[in-house]
């Protein structure tokens, strides 16, 4: 059991996350594309590459490095069966990425989100629950184009997160940011269909250490 | 020396109302339906009935028979109905062993409602893909109209029954607008099936009065009959064609029985309003009441009686004329402090 554990940790990749995507996938995705310059966040300065006809353009090489980072965090966290909650207040997504936290066999939370579902988890849900391991912003801004509350409420809890941020957004409580698009149709598919894909590799990675561990 | 801050233990007491309502515990229940199942053998042994074949309504009656009650609410009479209509339905926990959650989207809070919201329009998304396909083969959308007259939507408390949780006003007018704009779709009728877990049938509203049609007797003449009340008195009247006028009341001619001029216009009323005066006998029995009910009630009797004789504007002006409405005024009771029914007692200033 503690070897099932500790095995992952001694790899810098051991769920080979860098396979899942290139860069020509980031770019025909458009997840370069930002909002104008005038929506510009001043903590978002270090990921853009520049600027065309008042366009901000993510930098793509960063983009690449941290969502190689944001990916294998969420795979070691499938691994040891952590809660992953997937969050976006958008209305065109929601759909989307309720069926792929179904697909996933995670949770999904596109709604409204109600002050204390997890500061107050236990008196709104009941004594005993258990809270996410791990929260995962497709989208960081809500619906009033504010940062997202759950992501303080995180960070109150102590609960890591992996986030989308756009130009538009604050990435300073996010625990593993990943500047890029977050409005366009098909980076949205993109991102779910990596976090999809890395999810059930690592549950799948875990099924087949505990058969290799009870034939031994 | 030590100071004692806080000495009271009140402070530590559980609050017990704050956790909600009693959760009955799935063992809890079980043990609820064997009881229930072996006090049923009990009281059918009891009866000197047969245990194998004892029904809710033989249990609703032995219980009716060895605990008699005057009690005038029924819910508050001796009661034993099988545990899972008695103990409202209630969510059990909902996580498993290890925590994790049993349904996706366990954290938004309102997992039900929400799971429907999504399956809603998952639906509405599957008519437009079809919808799609359609226009790209060129084929031409089917339009059937669905029934909406008869149908109504769910309401917000069936729907709150349904789901188990608590619904809000904003949620569930956002529910209904999800189902009308699916409804509204040209190519719906793929999801008929779906949509009808939220619609239910309205019953006929109007509950047309039948007139009835004209009997005849053994000598050939046409007759009708007709009830009628009017405060505690209730009447029948048998109305008979080809007549000469002559009313008839408990065997009694109407001069004797009516000594008073108020009551026979009464009666006649029916008769001269239609133009019939001399055209129709009547036979009636009346009971019940004062002079000035009876007289009420033989002519709501006979009003109703005439109507088979009758065209159907002629009894639209019967009805708005009044003569077919049951008169609904009567006695008010006396209340206590008070010395009728509206009356007060003299106010003595000392």
């Amino acid at each position: 059991d503690d070897k099932l554990l500790t095995e992952p940790l001694r790899h810098p990749d051991f769920f080979s996350v860098k396979e899942l995507f290139t860069l020509k996938d980031l770019f025909d995705a458009r997840v370069h594309l930002g909002h104008k310059k005038g929506c510009r966040h001043r903590f978002m300065e270090p990921y853009i590459f520049g600027c065309r006809l008042d366009q901000d353009i993510i930098d793509l090489d960063q983009t690449m490095q941290h969502l190689q980072l944001a990916l294998n965090f969420t795979a070691h966290v499938a691994y040891r069966g952590g809660i992953i909650l997937f969050v976006s207040r958008r209305r065109q997504f929601c759909h989307l990425v309720e069926s792929m936290a179904r697909a996933c066999g995670e949770y999904a939370h596109t709604r409204y989100w109600q002050g204390g579902l997890l500061t107050n988890a236990h008196i709104q849900f009941g004594p005993g629950v258990r809270l996410p391991d791990l929260l995962v912003f497709l989208s960081t801004l809500n619906n009033v184009f504010e940062p997202h509350v759950a992501i303080r409420d995180a960070a109150k809890m102590n609960i890591p997160t992996v986030g989308v941020v756009d130009t538009n957004c604050n990435p300073c409580l996010i625990t593993y940011p990943i500047p890029g698009n977050d409005d366009s149709p098909a980076a949205v598919e993109l991102y779910c269909k990596l976090f999809r894909m890395t999810i059930i590799r690592a549950k799948d990675k875990r099924r087949q250490s505990e058969a290799i561990e009870e034939l031994q | 020396t030590l100071r004692l801050i806080c000495t009271s233990t009140a402070v530590q007491k559980r609050n017990v109302g704050a956790s909600g309502p009693e959760k009955y515990t799935e063992a809890f229940i079980k043990k609820q339906i064997e009881e229930f199942n072996l006090g049923k053998r009990h009281l059918a042994n009891m009866m000197g009935e047969d245990p194998e074949t004892f029904t809710q309504e033989d249990i609703d009656r032995a219980i009716a028979y060895l605990f008699p009650s005057g009690l005038f609410d029924k819910q508050a009479r001796p009661l034993m109905k099988h545990p899972t209509e008695v103990f409202p339905e209630q969510r059990k926990i909902q996580w498993g062993e290890d925590g994790r959650p049993f349904h996706f989207l366990f954290y938004t809070g309102k997992q039900s409602y929400y799971s429907l919201m999504h399956e809603t329009y998952e639906k509405f998304l599957n008519v437009q893909k079809h919808q799609d396909q359609l226009t790209a083969q060129d084929l031409p959308l089917q339009r059937e109209k669905r029934n909406l007259a008869g149908s109504r939507w769910l309401t917000k408390i069936e729907l709150e029954e349904m789901l188990l949780e608590k619904v809000s006003d904003d949620d569930y007018s956002r529910f209904i607008q999800l189902l009308q704009k699916l409804v509204a779709l040209p190519c719906a009728d793929i999801e008929e099936k779906y949509i009808q877990k939220f619609s239910k049938e309205v019953p006929v509203q109007l509950q047309k009065v039948v007139i009835e049609p004209l009997q005849h007797d053994e000598r050939g003449v046409a007759f009708s009959t007709g009830e009628g009340k009017r405060k505690t008195a209730r009447a029948t009247a048998v109305v008979y064609d080809n007549g000469t006028g002559k009313i008839t009341v408990n065997g009694i001619d109407i001069l004797h029985y009516f000594p008073v001029l108020q009551d026979r216009e009464q009666l006649l009323f029916p008769f001269q309003f239609l133009g019939r005066i001399g055209k129709h006998d009547m036979v009636c029995t009346v009971s019940g009441g004062g002079r000035s009910a009876q007289a009420g009630a033989i002519r709501l009797a006979s009003a109703k009686a005439l109507r088979s004789f009758v065209t159907e504007k002629e009894v639209e002006f019967m009805r708005q004329a009044g003569l077919l409405t049951v008169d609904p005024r009567v006695k008010e009771r006396k209340k206590p402090g008070q010395e009728g029914p509206r009356r007060k007692f003299t106010w003595k200033k000392r």
